[in-house]
């Protein structure tokens, strides 16, 4: 019986996760660029929530949108201006690159929010429901629903809009998407700015799961590392099969050995899974 | 003249495509053996397996009576088959010298660097690019390029050499130059196979012709009997201008 | 004018030791190490082309190797010793396992390394001490003499592995390793073993921050996972190395030392901001000097001449 509570408590939590990860991997997969801002990212969109609630009692789940388009204007502007610049450099320089940018903002939001850890907490607070002999709390199952909803949004997006065609277009071959008329620097920024919006959308959910601080996102950052690997870099599919293996991982982990072998353990199978396995659980690569 | 390569009945998968279906061949000591076959017949493929770049998915492969199918590349390249890239793949910003120098080092039997780049100046000189055996890899024209893929792979002193598409892109007087090169190469002692989609090109220096086609074996024999196989033909020309020609001189 | 840099570098080592104080010696320890961590990762990083951000698992995992083993009364030189040697059996062993991978794959699995051996330090922390640290056995001698004696240490490493990376380069291994880092396929079809050659590689770039690691521990008699499993530590040494120029001997001893001077400068004066401060540094370092300092001199002899 313990086990059906930990398995609901590890899909509870992957619809999240694939949220957390979806970006990343968009990125990665299409502009071929680790960002490495992508914990930052997130933080930043949960502080957003955290004050759009604290200061003017606005709900997360409705500040995430107004937290994605906050991020969205700072991924636009960054890939414009800076990553552009090294997105053709090998890897060692791009992945320096955006270490170095995430030292400067993390820093940024070290000053203006200091270290403490903070946490929305909804007044009144959601509860849980009862299946069966399974606990679910409310919070966290709609906070997998709204980020599932994001997620596939994005699905969407990619899929049947021009936007979307267009960044499918680089994917498969910038030289020529940029011949048939896609505007490929314009197209990359659009892309990067996607990932940014996913994450501060992600973030802002996530404040009232999560206690957040800029210390701690670097945590994040390494759960979209392990959910794109685990899953399979570069397809929507890739980062929910990731987002729930991953949930299941810490819950099944946390259950046999104790919670403080969720991340080793993650990582070890993301080490692992590189190992032997470098396209994923879905096992093949791309966007389309 | 005694198999120095053997080739059975060999496979190679790529997501359930067959590009190499079912192929058995041996090379022997001494030839110049032309491959060829349309584009996409399988030839680099059958290169790539023989190599151990991408290993055979069924069938085994022997060289000098040991089974080589699953060596690793590297291993291959000592025992002493060696290989041209169809498109050229220099060491971009290392010498020329140190491009040969390597295949020297590392395959040729060279005990130092300096024993390497030693047999590298000579085999420069005998490919004719010795003048340029300080500059980048990179600054070279695709002739002189191929013609250091080349004397990279000499400096293996390999006992098999295929030569994929070397005359890829070259004007006829270098073709004429290569082909040259190649019977002088041939000369040393050294066994070759001439990887061409070009049929023409290798008619003149074969002593035996291989004919791929859709990863089959459609031919093997003398050039003046390949020349004349209906299935070669075909393969080349496609079905209806195969018989026409046949009609035609009858 | 490589030369000279490297007498000004030794000129101010020496300086430092004779008139400089305590700080000026323990300056010059840090520099020793980062020189070392540099050094090292240029041969997988800069020779092989191999992201590595593994540098932290190994100075870390020689830091509490190290400790672990004096604390069991292993002599402090041994313990260094055996300290490194462990980080490159850890090396070599993982090296086999993920040297295949390329670009991103082989830069996450080697960064997943770091977290994996922290937080498997901080959960054994009957051995450990977990994540309130492990002291170190309190060594003698008067604050002075120790601060000789470890810079002593320090710099005697960093010089083996200066002069290790000097033979590597000159020897066929870094031959190897240029090959692998130009084209790994053509390498591989040379007869290049380039499997054993990456492992090789990976395990030398190990085995120097290993034994850094276990000086480290003793000089500062505290160590916490922290600090010694710092991700900076993986990403320090890389960044001296793009300073200093890739794949060269001498370019990251030069980066150490000119990271090393603007580390103190932005410590001293921007305290809550250096971060920040090391992060534009970073930014301005691979958007307007991609191959480094050295590269300005590489280029103004030439425009001398034009």
């Amino acid at each position: 019986m313990i086990y059906l509570q930990v398995l609901a408590n590890g899909v509870v939590l992957g619809g999240l996760y694939a949220a957390i990860a979806v970006g990343f991997s968009l990125v990665w997969g299409v502009l071929n660029v680790i960002n490495l801002l992508h914990g930052s990212f997130i933080i930043l969109g949960a502080y957003v929530a955290f004050f759009a609630y604290s200061l003017l009692g606005v709900h997360p789940f409705l500040s995430a949108p107004i937290a994605g388009l906050i991020l969205f204007a700072i991924g636009y502007s960054l890939q414009g201006t800076v990553i552009n610049r090294v997105i053709h450099a090998p890897v060692l320089m791009t992945l320096t690159l955006t270490f170095g940018l995430d030292l400067l903002l993390n820093n940024a939001m070290l000053l203006a929010f200091k270290a403490d850890y903070r946490k929305v907490v909804l007044d009144p607070p959601l509860g849980s429901i009862f299946v069966g002999p399974i606990v679910l709390p409310l919070d966290r199952v709609a906070v997998t629903a709204l980020a599932l909803l994001m997620t596939y949004g994005l699905y969407r997006l990619l899929r049947d809009s021009k936007l979307g065609r267009a960044i499918i277009a680089i994917r498969m071959d910038r030289e020529a998407a940029a011949l048939m008329g896609v505007n490929v620097l314009r197209m990359q920024a659009m892309t990067f700015a996607i990932g940014a919006f996913m994450a501060g959308a992600a973030g802002s959910l996530l404040s009232i799961i999560y206690p957040i601080s800029p210390l701690n996102s670097i945590t994040f950052l390494g759960k979209a590392f392990v959910i794109c690997v685990i899953g399979g870099l570069g397809s929507v599919g890739g980062a929910i099969v990731g987002g729930v293996a991953l949930g299941l991982i810490e819950s099944l982990t946390a259950l046999w050995f104790g919670p403080e072998y969720a991340v080793p353990i993650s990582f070890a199978l993301l080490v692992a899974f590189l190992a032997i396995r470098p396209t994923g659980l879905l096992g093949r690569r791309g966007y389309e | 003249m005694s198999a120095l390569l053997q080739i059975e009945r060999v496979s190679r998968t790529f997501k359930g495509l067959r590009a190499i279906d079912d192929v058995s061949l041996s090379i022997n000591t001494g030839e110049i053996v032309g491959l060829i076959g349309p584009n996409g017949a399988g030839k680099t493929t059958l290169v790539n397996l023989v190599t151990g770049m991408h290993p055979a998915t069924a069938g085994r492969v022997r060289f000098m009576g040991q089974d080589i199918t699953r060596l690793a590349p590297n291993r291959i390249a000592e025992l002493g088959i060696a290989r041209t890239f169809q498109v050229v793949q220099p060491f971009p910003r290392m010498s020329v010298g140190d491009n040969i120098a390597a295949g020297a080092l590392f395959a040729g039997g060279a005990g130092s660097l300096t024993a390497a780049r030693q047999r590298a100046r000579e085999l420069a000189q005998q490919v004719a690019i010795d003048d340029l055996f300080d500059q980048p890899a990179a600054t070279l024209t695709l002739a002189r390029r191929k013609r250091l893929e080349l004397a990279k792979s000499l400096a293996m002193t390999p006992k098999v050499l295929f030569l994929d598409e070397v005359n890829a892109g070259l004007n006829p007087a270098e073709i004429d130059d290569a082909l040259r090169l190649i019977s002088k190469i041939s000369q040393s002692g050294i066994t070759i196979v001439v990887i061409e989609h070009l049929m023409k090109v290798v008619l003149s220096i074969s002593t035996r012709l291989i004919v791929l086609h859709h990863g089959q074996l459609i031919a093997d024999g003398p050039p003046q009997d390949v020349v004349r196989d209906a299935r070669v033909a075909e393969a080349y020309l496609g079905k209806r201008y195969a018989e026409a020609s046949r009609r035609a001189p009858a | 004018m490589r030369m000279v840099v490297i007498l000004v570098i030794l000129a101010a080592c020496l300086a430092a030791l004779v008139f400089g104080g305590n700080y000026a010696l323990r300056l010059a320890t840090i520099f020793a190490m980062y020189a070392t961590l540099a050094l090292s990762w240029n041969i997988i990083g800069g020779l092989a082309g191999y992201p590595s951000f593994a540098t932290a698992a190994f100075f870390g995992l020689g830091t509490y190797a190290s400790a672990i083993l004096q604390s069991s009364g292993m002599p402090m030189v041994f313990a260094w010793l055996l300290g490194g040697i462990i980080a490159a059996g850890f090396a070599a062993l993982i090296g086999l396992a993920i040297l295949h991978l390329k670009g991103h794959y082989f830069a996450i699995a080697s960064l997943a390394l770091v977290e994996v051996v922290r937080e498997l330090v901080n959960i054994n922390d009957r051995l450990t001490g977990g994540g309130m640290g492990l002291n170190l056995p309190i060594t003698h001698g008067s604050v002075t003499q120790q601060a000789v004696y470890f810079l002593g240490a320090m710099a005697t490493l960093a010089l083996i592995t200066l002069l290790s990376a000097a033979a590597v380069q000159r020897g066929k291994l870094g031959f190897a390793l240029r090959c692998i880092q130009q084209n790994e396929d053509a390498a591989v079809m040379l007869g290049v073993n380039a499997r054993l050659y990456k492992a090789a590689a990976f395990t030398l770039s190990a085995v120097f921050p290993g034994i850094a690691g276990g000086i480290y521990a003793s000089w500062v008699h505290y160590i916490d996972p922290s600090d010694v499993f710092d991700i900076l530590l993986s990403v320090k040494p890389l960044v001296m190395v793009l300073v200093g120029g890739l794949g060269t001997l001498f370019g990251p001893v030069v980066g150490a030392a000119v990271f090393l001077g603007l580390e103190e400068a932005v410590w001293r004066s921007f305290l809550t901001v250096h971060a920040a401060v090391l992060g534009a540094l970073i930014v301005a370092l691979i958007l307007f000097l991609p191959n480094g300092l050295m590269s300005i001199a590489r280029r103004l002899p030439k425009a001398g001449q034009a």
